[in-house]
């Protein structure tokens, strides 16, 4: 059928072209490199007659007559008017416009010229990801974008990343939405090369998806083909080492042996350690933990396009062990992507996409702030002692004693790695269709649906391991967990877009449309006991025959439905092109809100004034082009969980009657019918400049996102309500506010000082001021997150007047030197025992003669006051480089991996102790006794602000020869680091560390550290 | 031009219609896939049945007031890692709690959601009927009134709203009854369920008619009604089929669950996992994790966390011979030495662990193992009720059968006849509180029976006439009442 629809359109354009006179041809070449340029638009001036340049920029213009003009446009390029006269043949060479003031930009269901937008958008183009080779893609944003800060909870591979636009607005989901050719996506799943741009909306533009643009929107652009364009293959292939970019500065043995003796001296105990001295180093854990691992990565793309066609294939395959367990935390990543589109006529276009993934992952434990951290594989690596041999007399993994002071949870690590068995799949089909029809001029009609399908498969298994006796990680009876979960979601979009210009100079584009989103999801989960031969091999339900014990539900299901219905506007209006207006305005209902508040409604309003095309500053030499912009505009979040209006029969009901459990049905968790979405003001002043020939160019903002009726979940309520029985829990209540005020500057500066030598500058820094203004809960505060095993004190809270997820606890204020001290201050005893000379002296914050827990006070946020990017690269002759870094300033970290035991290991600065008066004013005194130095308090705060260098890269082209002769027309081949060096003062894995949870991510649980990676990469274009 | 328009204009019909039909509001109003609204429940018997289910379950949870009912008493310290381990707990153990206690707000929260699971099946028990509704009723009865006996032993008078649950906001509105009315209520639920439970349980682990009469001669114990209280416990004595299991040794034991001296005992199991995120989900004892000997090496028991270790003053309640002593005491260090065992010494070590509720070996150990223990709670035994009938008969002026009830627990603790008592009046009285602890050490009860007989301050270290008799309302929930709700006096 289209092969005849194509003859048939073939056909008509020779029946037109057989009906011409006269013509004029020629070749179009860029002015600069002299090469080709293929589908430049050559249009006779105000008709509608036209043509394309061909692959070899050739082109024939029919039917013109001597002294009409013709006008040449192609995106990136200059326009280029010429007169036709009687001569044939010509040549015309198109400048690249430096100012990109063309450049499309994709706003939200339509696009615009960089231009002429109005709000704070940032774009991330292809160029900039190909320099990072970043593994995922999120990291393209790092340190590349004002405003955005990435972080990630763990270094392990296949492990997410969170994105953060201007701050943390909620103490919920503070993820942006992220749209992928204009559908919900997962940015983990997307081979990065496949990534045509990122537009980064960060103030009131993003208005134009209501209640889902709180927190931003991240629009991805996956790579099309190109009318007229030659096929081109792309072959990139990198092969890259990972290792650890820190290990914790431990005790040796003999360290640990010496002040082990001391501390036990110090309690009146004796000395477990008579020869200390002999003891050596003994067992380097985090050596044996650590390990370099590979890395592999190949793509291929073809893309091209024809007179109406356009195509774009690739395939990618990613495969990377682990620093921390290697294959036990193996990553693998394949993408397949098609993107089609096809001119069906001159009316109507159509567009395809579908992307295929399938991603595999193993894992080994990583903190979890559920259980405090403890249980990591890190965990036991940091604190087993180096006294501790890997292997006991038999050749077995040894184990940890468990006499008193090496407390019950802390395992041989190797052990650990080994006795770990998991597996997780996930098949996920991506795809659009979009069909536009462009009805008449100024008018488009567009119709796409767009949808996700996907299927993930998870495993793991117990095995019966006795890790000695009393340690709470043995399992006596072997089990495997299984689940299978389904996720599907589709979105319809329909709108109208239409624009039209009156009287010359008011430009108006009208733009209407309305969208569905369903998201529905299905689970499947069961444990089967007794796992044949206590092995991975045979771990399977289908072979597992035991079960839980009577009454044990060994399965469960799931079901789950998310809706939201759409409308949505959009005004654009611009006077002679330089004064701008836009406003934006849309409905959104979900099912996620209570009755009362099924619907919201957003409005936003947006202004530019393009001052370089003011009289006054037209023929300004150093000012190329100036814009300012400010925007105003309300959006929502509604990441919460699905009913929570509704009361259910969720909780959990289990007794134990006739000595097997029982289950019934009980509340879950208590509703609150009045939940609704989170209301973001947010506020945008800024510029946009180009200065010098366009050579620097600089973008400014000035923000305030301010955050109302923020979803605390879980907000205390009375007892009595019951909320607190199992299964259950408080309610998800709009109490909260939160205001993110802050700066943006990024400049970027591009020099060529000769065909040879090019160099561009980039740097960009964002300052951030997090305020919580309001917690009505009752309390004013939400308390979340765990210090240490078995304190009660909730160390980090979201609480008026300060950063969200600051840092509560005591402020120290040095070391008790003497008795004397001691007995001068106020009694500590109420934090858990009488301080002693060596013990931390804690601030009696309130004065009233006594410390305890109401001397706790604000010691630290997770928040980084600035964050910086920076830059640089240059082509010398057929070399590259790049090199980019990112520095976070004003961040603290809590330092929360190490166990307080007696007996197990400590890092190395505990050798700085107290030992006498005047030895040390900052660490306390070691002792198995009884003190309070384990509270959280300032002495667990570390700032932990760092300069990253992220990137650093050397290419080398060749040119010529043997390379053009099999027709390549670029072969590179690369060397590369990744994430070489940290400074930072921060003691733990990683500075940059962040559980990405809003009030806890500040706990470091003894984070998985990014890995450092070495790659030596090509690329190979055809 | 003109034949634009027209496809426009069908277009932007289309486009309209498109509007109207795929996008009404209808679209976002669905209900939850396979849930039921707590509100459209309690449609047949099985409903009932599983909702009385879910008001067994806050028993479980019944285990801090337990661990922590002893600590607070002189029989035990508080123990654990550290002075910083359960700052709650430790608070508790030295009379220092104030109102910010963790652990006195989960007993409270705790409690109150077993009061709120069973008016869920009150306010909606006229829905439906059906046979056999009335033991539905009176065990969820009964089960209210073990609740609200925590709660009043605990804080005093709290807040009731008859059959109905509380909603949000009710805080805020319902006062604090008073002590006696909670025990009015206590009574009355009692009085009903002792009319219409059955006496043998349908399942091992239901209330019975036995378990009704003791709680509700307990609660007047507690009111010093010492004539009702006699008369109801005298009826268990004589009508409930219940004795002593011959050895005392015997009575603790899982093997032994459930045995003819159990007259109400909470079941534990070790058949599902918990952890530290939620302790009231646990299907296990976790008081005895708590108990359990720190870093404990073996055979028989099972380690733990070292709360709650008797001390030496304690150990000294009993008298040379008594068989009770070596049951409700360990020794540990006597214990390693003939058993090659090893122990770490936790926070507050005495050398003695609370033996009747240590984790025993040969249980799954389903993780967090130290969570998971099976061992029931005998909250209220045979031996219990004996001595309970004795105090009442005794202040009421009957020594004589209160001297019977006596020695039957005495003899069985030795084994003989000559170390029955004889005493009559009020040195009777002391002789049977004396009993009550050394025959219930360690379940959690002496707390509360010093404050009853007025001891409490002469017994406990750093316990204030006046004050301590009660535990502090916590402090979220005098807040969340808005100045609807006093605090206790002295906090």
């Amino acid at each position: 059928m289209k092969t005849k629809f194509l003859l048939f359109i073939f056909l008509l354009m020779g029946i037109v072209g057989f009906s011409q006179k006269s013509s004029l041809s020629g070749k179009v070449i860029d002015a600069t490199t002299g090469m080709p340029v293929s589908g430049v638009n050559i249009v006779l001036k105000n008709t509608k007659q036209g043509t394309t340049s061909d692959f070899e920029g050739a082109f024939k213009f029919l039917n013109v007559s001597i002294g009409t003009k013709l006008v040449f446009s192609f995106v990136g390029y200059q326009n280029v008017e010429v007169t036709v006269t009687s001569e044939n043949d010509i040549t015309i060479k198109m400048q690249q416009d430096s100012r990109n003031l063309d450049e499309i930009v994709v706003v939200g269901y339509s696009s615009k010229k960089k231009k002429d937008v109005t709000g704070a958008v940032s774009v991330v183009g292809a160029k900039t990801i190909d320099d990072l080779r970043p593994i995922k893609a999120e990291q393209a944003l790092q340190g590349t974008v004002s405003g955005v800060v990435v972080s990630a909870p763990s270094g392990a591979p296949g492990s997410r990343f969170d994105i953060r636009i201007r701050g943390v607005g909620t103490n919920g989901q503070a993820g942006p939405l992220v749209l992928i050719d204009g559908y919900d996506g997962q940015l983990e799943l997307l081979n990065p090369g496949d990534i045509e741009s990122f537009t980064v909306l960060k103030d009131a533009q993003a208005a134009v998806y209501g209640a889902l643009g709180a927190n931003g929107v991240i629009i991805v652009t996956t790579k099309q083909g190109k009318k007229n364009m030659k096929t081109k293959i792309s072959f990139n292939s990198y092969t890259g080492m990972q290792e650890t970019t820190k290990k914790l500065k431990l005790l040796n043995a003999t360290e640990y042996g010496l002040l082990l003796n001391e501390s036990y001296a110090n309690a009146g105990r004796p000395i477990p350690y008579p020869n200390a001295s002999n003891l050596g180093v003994g067992t380097d854990w985090q050596n044996q933990v650590f390990t370099k691992a590979p890395m592999y990565s190949n793509d291929i793309s073809a893309t091209g396009g024809s007179e109406k066609i356009t195509y774009s294939i690739s395939a990618s395959n990613l495969k990377q062990d682990g620093i921390v367990g290697g294959s036990k935390s193996g990553f693998n990543r394949s993408t397949v992507r098609t993107s089609l589109g096809a001119d069906l006529s001159d009316k109507f276009k159509l567009q395809t996409n579908f992307i295929y993934t399938d991603f595999d992952r193993k894992s080994v434990k990583e903190s979890d702030k559920d259980a405090g951290g403890i249980g990591s594989v890190l965990f036991n690596a940091i604190n087993i002692p180096a006294t501790q041999n890997l292997n006991d007399a038999n050749g077995n993994y040894s184990l940890v004693p468990s006499t008193a002071g090496f407390g019950n949870e802390v395992i041989n690590p190797l052990a650990q790695i080994d006795n770990t068995y998991n597996s997780y799949n996930l098949k996920k089909l991506s795809g659009t269709i979009k069909l536009e029809y462009s009805a008449f001029k100024g008018f488009k009609f567009t119709n796409r649906i767009g949808f996700n399908t996907s299927r993930s498969k998870n495993k793991s298994f117990m095995k019966i391991i006795d890790y000695g006796p009393s340690k709470i990680f043995n399992t006596t009876r072997s089990s495997v967990a299984q689940n299978t979960e389904y996720i599907n979601d589709y979105t319809f979009d329909m709108f109208a877009e239409y624009e039209k210009t009156f009287a010359a100079s008011h430009k108006f584009k009208v733009m209407a449309g309305t969208t569905v989103f369903q998201r529905s999801g299905s689970g499947l989960y069961g444990t089967g006991y007794e796992v044949p031969y206590n092995s991975w091999d045979f771990a399977d339900i289908s072979l597992a025959v035991g079960t839980g014990g009577i009454g044990v539900r060994d399965t469960g299901s799931y079901e789950s439905i998310y809706r939201r219905l759409s409308y949505f506007t959009t005004l654009d209006y611009s006077f002679k092109g330089k004064y701008l207006l836009s406003g934006i305005f849309r409905r959104d209902s979900t099912t996620r809100f209570g009755p009362d508040n099924i619907t919201g409604y957003f409005p936003s309003v947006l202004v530019g004034w393009i001052a370089s095309d003011e009289s006054f500053l037209k023929e300004n030499k150093y000012i190329n082009f100036l814009k300012l912009r400010g925007s105003y505009g309300l959006l929502g979040n509604d990441q919460i969980g699905d009913f929570q209006y509704r009361s259910q029969l969720s909780g959990e009901a289990t007794y134990v009657f006739n000595n097997a459990l029982v289950n019934g049905v009980a509340n879950g968790i208590i509703a609150n019918n009045k939940v609704k979405w989170e209301a973001d003001t947010k506020m945008d002043f800024g510029f946009d400049m180009k200065l010098l020939n366009n050579k620097i160019d600089i973008t400014s903002d000035y923000f305030q996102n301010t955050r109302k009726d923020l979803l605390i979940s879980n907000v205390p309520v009375s007892g009595i309500s019951g909320y607190n029985a199992p299964g259950s829990g408080a309610p998800t209540v709009n109490v909260g506010s939160v205001r993110n005020t802050g700066f943006e500057f990024d400049i970027k500066y591009k020099e060529e000082l000769s065909d040879n030598f090019k160099f561009g500058i980039g740097f960009n820094f964002t300052t951030l001021k997090n305020r919580v203004l309001a917690v009505d809960n009752g309390t004013g505060i939400v308390e979340k997150g765990a210090f240490g095993v078995g304190q009660s004190l909730v160390p980090t809270r979201m609480v008026v007047g300060q950063p969200i997820g600051v840092f509560y606890g005591y402020q120290t204020d040095g070391i008790f030197q003497n008795q004397a001290e001691v007995n001068a201050h106020p009694s500590q005893v109420a934090l858990g025992a009488a301080a002693s000379p060596g013990d931390i002296r804690y601030k009696d914050v309130n004065g009233d003669g006594v410390i305890n827990d109401k001397d706790r006070t604000y010691i630290g946020k997770p928040i980084a006051d600035y964050t910086l990017g920076f830059n640089l690269n240059f082509d010398y002759k057929n070399f590259d480089f790049i090199a980019y870094s990112y520095a976070s300033i004003g961040n603290s970290l809590i330092r929360n991996y190490e166990r307080t035991e007696a007996n197990l290991n400590k890092l190395n600065y505990v050798l700085g102790r107290w030992t006498g008066e005047g030895s040390s004013n900052s660490v306390p005194r070691v002792t198995t006794g009884a003190s309070a130095n384990s509270v959280f308090s300032d002495y667990f705060v570390e700032d932990a602000s760092f300069l990253r260098i992220q990137n650093l890269q050397l290419g080398y082209s060749i040119k010529g020869g043997f390379v053009d002769k099999v027709g390549i027309s670029k072969l590179r081949l690369y060397a590369s680091a990744n994430n070489i060096y940290t400074f930072s003062k921060y003691r733990g894995y990683d500075p940059a560390a962040n559980s990405g949870e809003p009030i806890t991510g500040g706990i470091d649980y003894g984070f998985y550290p990014t890995p450092r990676t070495y790659m030596l990469g090509l690329n190979v274009n055809f | 031009m003109k034949n634009y328009n027209i496809k426009a204009r069908v277009f932007l019909a289309l486009f309209a219609i498109g509007f109207t039909i795929s996008c009404s509001d209808d679209f976002v109003v669905v209900n939850p896939v396979y849930s039921i609204d707590s509100e459209n429940y309690f449609n047949s018997k099985t409903d009932y049945d599983n909702a009385l289910i879910g008001a067994y379950d806050l028993l479980h949870a019944s285990f801090i007031n337990v661990l922590m009912g002893e600590i607070a008493s002189d029989n035990t310290l508080s123990g654990g890692e550290a002075a910083t381990d359960t700052p709650g707990i430790q608070q508790v153990d030295e009379m220092k709690h104030t109102p910010v206690n963790a652990n006195l707000k989960n007993l409270w929260d705790w409690m109150f959601a077993g009061v709120q699971r069973c008016n869920y099946i009150l306010e909606f028990k006229d829905k439906t009927d059906f046979q056999g509704k009335n033991q539905v009723i009176a065990e969820t009865r009964f089960l209210r009134a073990y609740y609200h006996f925590e709660l009043v032993k605990w804080f005093g008078g709290i807040p009731l709203n008859g059959d109905k649950r509380f909603k949000l906001d009710d805080e805020k509105k319902i006062p604090r009854s008073s002590a006696a009315a909670v025990y009015a209520l206590i009574e009355s639920d009692l009085q009903f369920a002792i009319q219409n439970l059955s006496a043998t349980p349908s399942q091992t682990g239901r209330v019975t008619k036995g378990a009704a009469q003791a709680l509700l001669g307990k609660a007047y114990l507690y009111q010093n009604k010492f004539t009702e209280s006699a008369a109801i416990l005298e009826t268990v004595i004589t009508t409930g089929g219940y004795s002593l299991v011959t050895d005392y040794n015997k009575i603790f034991e899982n093997e032994t669950e459930n045995n003819v001296e159990s007259v109400f005992e909470i079941q534990y199991s070790d058949a599902q996992g918990a952890d530290f995120g939620c302790l009231q989900c646990s299907e296990g004892n976790v008081a005895v994790g708590f108990n359990g000997i720190r870093n404990y090496s073996g055979p028989f028991f099972d380690g733990g966390y070292s709360f709650n270790v008797p001390t030496q003053a304690a150990v000294n309640a009993f008298e040379a011979g008594d068989s009770r002593k070596n049951v409700a005491i360990l020794d540990i260090n006597a214990w390693a030495t003939a058993n090659s065992a090893t122990f770490g010494t936790g926070y507050k070590h005495t050398g003695f662990y609370n033996r009747k509720y240590l984790a025993r070996k040969g249980d799954t150990n389903i993780g967090d193992q130290n969570l998971t223990n099976p061992n029931n709670y005998r909250s209220i035994r045979y031996a219990d009720v004996l001595l309970m009938a004795a105090e009442a008969l005794n202040r009421s002026g009957n020594d004589i059968k209160a001297r019977t009830y006596l020695n039957l627990v005495r003899r069985r603790a030795f084994a003989d006849l000559n170390h029955d008592i004889t005493a009559s009046n009020a040195a009777l009285t002391d002789f049977i509180w004396a009993e009550r602890r050394t025959e219930l050490m360690g379940e959690g009860i002496r707390f509360f029976d010093l404050v009853r007989t007025g001891k409490a301050a002469q017994a406990i270290t750093g316990f204030t006439a006046g004050k301590n008799e009660l535990f502090p309302i916590p402090f979220e929930e005098i807040q969340f009442s808005a100045g609807n709700w006093n605090q206790n006096p002295g906090y």
